[in-house]
């Protein structure tokens, strides 16, 4: 399989995804470069975390109308998995793929700190490896990562299962401790916390391979499949 | 508005304003052979300001060691750089930003982060980290608070934003630094050995050019304005604007413009803006340098020559292109979204020339500007000699010891550090809150290790004494992670150069450093000197901050400042054990002020406990090193309890003052956690190299810590010890800055 990591002008976490998904999976990698108009060649997308566009008028919202999103948007319609990490993340809710919005911290501090995340469900390609109710340490580095949404998406958000991950100790004010979330058809992720900065017992957690695991697994079972 | 004319500004003295005195005037004039006109005079002034001609230190300077093996970029240049083997090399500078952080605080802190940035990659150095060093007055008072958290945000966002982890430094808080707060910002970068890249405007007829930001009316006249006392008093308009967004995109260009191969000199318009950075490229080149200043894109129409030549709008670069390479520059630029002009060429007259609308504007030797500015050997007072002092015993030990526990420069810095991405990037290895911190180098198994340092109370106590520790202390903090200290970057941040005693301090300080440097193998190949902190006559506290950076070979290698699982662990003291309160901060909070000498310090020794710490970490003969610093031991034992959540207990030597064994912040000390059965080699290693070892104690599974005297004993509850370490900041900055969790 083949991962693309989508770089918009001011992201920042594109080498470290890279650096993650050759170490944990041995898999090709390439960085595209947002003007890109065409994902079908990759069997995974990452939109890495960072400052696209500085965040000027608000995290991700120049991002969006990049020509790569509605790339993205058809290979997420297509079912392969989109993974959202931070800036990421934030863009893939400006851009609808993902509902709700992450506002500033509610303490309105940049943060930046290992967290402890709760698996909510393993059912998603992103998370199969994991047991559901396990805790597991992630860092995160955000000054908008708020989760927020509207008590009826919420609620569906609840119903389907589709919060991924929650925080421990909610470190920024989100609704329902909610770190990550998954959309309607489960392919595409979005978390504020950072799995690439957890790969290599040095970096203090090696939890976060098994997201990268999950989303190989996934990939090449289709593949064989196919 | 008409700009004076040549004679206007001789006959009323308009030179006073742009920053030049009247037998400075009269050297420009010498030089030139005829009175330079409005331009003319603005150039001589920002240049041969204290800020960018370092006109008064400059002859102590020279006593600085700058050579050695590991040394292939000494001072002179936008960053130093030193050899770490394998084919690599790490480029560092620490820069201050003082003036402008006192005046607005955010942009002043980003501002000097972006600057310190372009100076490493300039160097063809792809940024790694960031380290800073801060100081300010005691948080009592609402306008430090106010300049404390905007620092801090404005560190953060620029850092955060570029994407370079902030992986270090220091605070310190002081009554001296009340008006004068210090802001340093240090940055590392790692690049191929034998891929320097200089500043220097090289290759007549080759073309020059501007890139990244438009130049504004903002920042004009910021370098006059750093050499001069009371900030406050001065224009707010001096003080530039960053945009983090713009300075990453420029790197990440710039770094693979560089890579071409095309550039042949590059560097940033930091203080003084275009006039600088032109003058110094083609001084470096020995050549000339001729731009036509209609070209240069501007954010607002009817800019003047003076205006253009002066502002310091942030995120601009000046590039030397080999000739017939200009379309792979244009189309990265293009890529990124960059605008870049050609506004000149490099020549062979040794002419810095200004064209406008046809005229030339303006015409210097460069050599004036830059070779041949002033030096002053300013007149250099009496020596003081430390007063011996007679430091009371407290009442209560344990108080005094939470009373340090809580003072804010020991206390836990996560408050600030928090606000900092410490791990962007993914080659974190420690991060803030270690001895030193280590940021690994990509695909190598090595990794850097970086450290700040520099404390003004032992510097004022003893100027020749205090300026060495600054050094032997960053260069232990790096050699108790396991690495090898290589070479320091430094910051000298002082008062009113223009008098006698200040220039004492600053002479003295630069001796007892150099002093250091060559003891411990580290020479001086990057700084900055600040001078003129002071407010309404008074002074700061000298204060040279030091950056020291080494190298570790070998990840595995690493040495943390708290152990993983503590219990049972031996304690050890390593170095000479001391009783003497001089110049501790006990003594300072228990006379009112910095009393007595600066703290004992034996550099020999020193240099025996570096290597010691490099062994210690390479035969994995401990769990942890800690080094001893504010607050002596007792902050030291303490600060390893806590972060291993584990109680201890010691015992002192006989015969011990028991304050003063607990307080005492005697240099050339650290603590070992170590696994009883790798005691002896521990303990052999240490008699080989020949410094003292004492197994002085162990982690406990009890909730407290205990030290035992012949004749007394203290015993602190960790709880209390947690409390008054972890909420001392954030409480004292109250309802500014509450803890995020108690607020959702």
């Amino acid at each position: 399989m083949r991962w693309a990591v989508v770089v918009f002008p001011g992201s920042n976490c594109d080498r470290d995804a890279e650096q993650a998904i050759r170490l944990v999976t041995g898999d090709p990698v390439d960085l595209v470069w947002h003007d890109a108009d065409d994902l079908s060649g990759y069997d995974a997308i990452v939109l890495p975390g960072g400052f696209s566009y500085g965040d000027y008028l608000r995290a991700g919202a120049i991002a969006r109308f990049s020509p790569v999103v509605r790339a993205v948007a058809r290979e997420a319609e297509r079912g392969k998995p989109v993974i959202g990490i931070c800036n990421g993340f934030q863009i893939l809710t400006e851009s609808g793929l993902l509902p709700g919005a992450l506002l500033p911290n509610r303490h309105l501090q940049f943060r930046c700190e290992m967290t402890e995340l709760r698996v909510e469900t393993n059912d998603s390609p992103f998370t199969r490896l994991y047991t559901p109710g396990e805790v597991i340490r992630i860092p995160i580095a955000h000054g908008e990562g708020r989760y927020h949404a509207e008590p009826e998406v919420l609620e569906e958000l609840r119903r389907e299962r589709r919060v991924a991950f929650r925080y421990v100790e909610n470190p920024n004010g989100s609704v329902d401790d909610i770190a990550g979330i998954l959309n309607p058809k489960r392919n595409v992720l979005g978390l504020m916390p950072h799995p690439e900065r957890a790969v290599i017992d040095w970096m203090g957690s090696e939890d976060g391979i098994r997201i990268f695991q999950s989303i190989h697994a996934h990939v090449e079972e289709g593949l064989s499949h196919a | 508005m008409r700009e004076p004319t040549p004679e206007e500004i001789r006959e009323r003295a308009l030179y006073r304003n742009l920053g030049l005195t009247d037998e400075e005037y009269e050297r420009v004039v010498e030089k030139l052979g005829r009175l330079p006109n409005y331009v003319e005079a603005g150039i001589f002034g920002v240049l041969w300001s204290e800020h960018c001609s370092y006109k008064s230190s400059k002859v102590h300077l020279r006593r600085f060691p700058t050579t050695g093996p590991q040394v292939l970029q000494g001072p002179g240049e936008n960053a130093g750089v030193v050899d770490i083997g394998d084919g690599f090399a790490v480029a560092f500078k620490m820069e201050s930003h003082n003036h402008p952080s006192a005046v607005e605080p955010y942009q002043g802190a980003a501002t000097g982060v972006g600057g310190i940035l372009r100076d490493i990659f300039t160097m063809g150095a792809r940024p790694i980290a960031f380290l800073d060093s801060l100081r300010f007055g005691p948080l009592d008072d609402v306008r430090t608070r106010y300049l404390f958290a905007q620092v801090v945000a404005g560190i953060g966002g620029y850092g955060n934003c570029v994407g370079i982890p902030t992986v270090g430094g220091e605070v310190q808080f002081s009554p001296t630094y009340r008006q004068n707060p210090l802001v340093n910002a240090m940055c590392v970068g790692i690049l191929r050995a034998d891929r320097i890249v200089r500043g220097e405007a090289k290759g007549v007829g080759n073309p020059v050019f501007v890139v990244g930001a438009r130049t504004g009316r903002d920042g004009i006249h910021g370098a006059t304005f750093a050499s001069a006392e009371d900030p406050e008093e001065k224009e707010r308009s001096a003080v530039q604007v960053g945009d983090p967004f713009l300075g990453k995109l420029l790197m990440e260009a710039c770094l693979e413009l560089i890579a071409t191969g095309a550039v042949v000199g590059i560097q940033d318009m930091g203080a003084a803006g275009l006039t600088s950075s032109s003058a110094e490229m083609a001084s470096r080149a020995g050549g000339g340098i001729e731009l036509v200043l209609d070209r240069v894109p501007v954010r607002e129409t009817g800019m003047t020559p003076y205006e253009m030549m002066l502002s310091e709008s942030q995120e601009r670069m000046l590039v030397v292109l080999e000739r017939g390479k200009e379309e792979t520059a244009f189309s990265i630029f293009r890529r990124y979204g960059l605008e870049v002009a050609d506004v000149g060429r490099v020549t062979d007259d040794g002419m810095l020339r200004l064209r406008w609308r046809g005229e030339v504007v303006a015409e210097i030797p460069v050599r004036a500007l830059v070779d041949e500015a002033p030096v002053y050997e300013r007149p250099v007072g009496p020596p003081v000699s430390p007063k011996p002092a007679s430091i009371p015993d407290p009442r209560d030990l344990a108080g005094a010891w939470l009373d340090l526990m809580r003072h804010p420069n020991v206390a836990d810095k996560s408050w600030v550090y928090r606000q900092y991405d410490t791990m962007v990037r993914a080659q974190t290895v420690f991060g803030p809150g270690m001895d030193a911190a280590l940021v690994k180098v990509p695909d190598l198994d090595k990794a850097v290790a970086m450290a700040t340092d520099g404390n003004g109370r032992y510097v004022r106590l003893n100027p020749k004494k205090g300026g060495a520790i600054a050094v032997a202390e960053a260069a232990r903090n790096v050699a108790a992670v396991g690495a090898k200290p290589l070479a320091i970057t430094n910051c000298l941040n002082f008062g009113n150069p223009e008098k006698p005693a200040v220039m004492r301090q600053l002479a003295d300080a630069i001796d007892g450093m150099a002093e250091a440097c060559r003891a411990l193998d580290t020479p001086v190949v990057s700084g900055n000197v600040s001078l003129y902190n002071e407010s309404r006559g008074q002074d700061i506290d000298p204060t040279p901050i030091v950056g020291c950076v080494g190298v570790l070979d070998g990840i595995v290698r690493r040495m943390p400042s708290v152990p993983r699982e503590s219990r049972g662990l031996k304690l050890v003291v390593l170095g000479r054990e001391d009783d003497a309160l001089d110049g501790s901060l006990y003594a300072e909070l228990a006379c009112g002020e910095p009393v007595g000498d600066a703290p004992y310090l034996d550099l020999a020794a020193e240099r025996r406990l570096h290597d010691l710490l490099q062994r210690i970490a390479a035969e994995r003969a401990a769990e942890a090193v800690h080094d001893v610093s504010e607050g002596g031991l007792a902050v030291a034992v303490a600060e390893m309890a806590l972060g291993a959540g584990c109680g201890a207990v010691i015992v002192a030597p006989d015969g011990v003052r028991p304050a003063g064994w607990l307080f005492s912040e005697a240099q050339g000390r650290a603590i070992a956690a170590v696994l009883p059965d790798r005691l002896e080699a521990l303990l052999d290693l240490a008699r080989a190299l020949d410094v003292p070892a004492r197994v002085a104690g162990e982690f406990t599974g009890a909730p407290h810590v205990e030290v035992s005297f012949a004749e007394d004993r203290v015993r602190v509850p960790l709880a209390d010890l947690a409390e008054a370490y972890r909420n001392a900041i954030p409480s004292l900055l109250g309802q500014d800055a509450v803890d995020s969790r108690a607020t959702l």
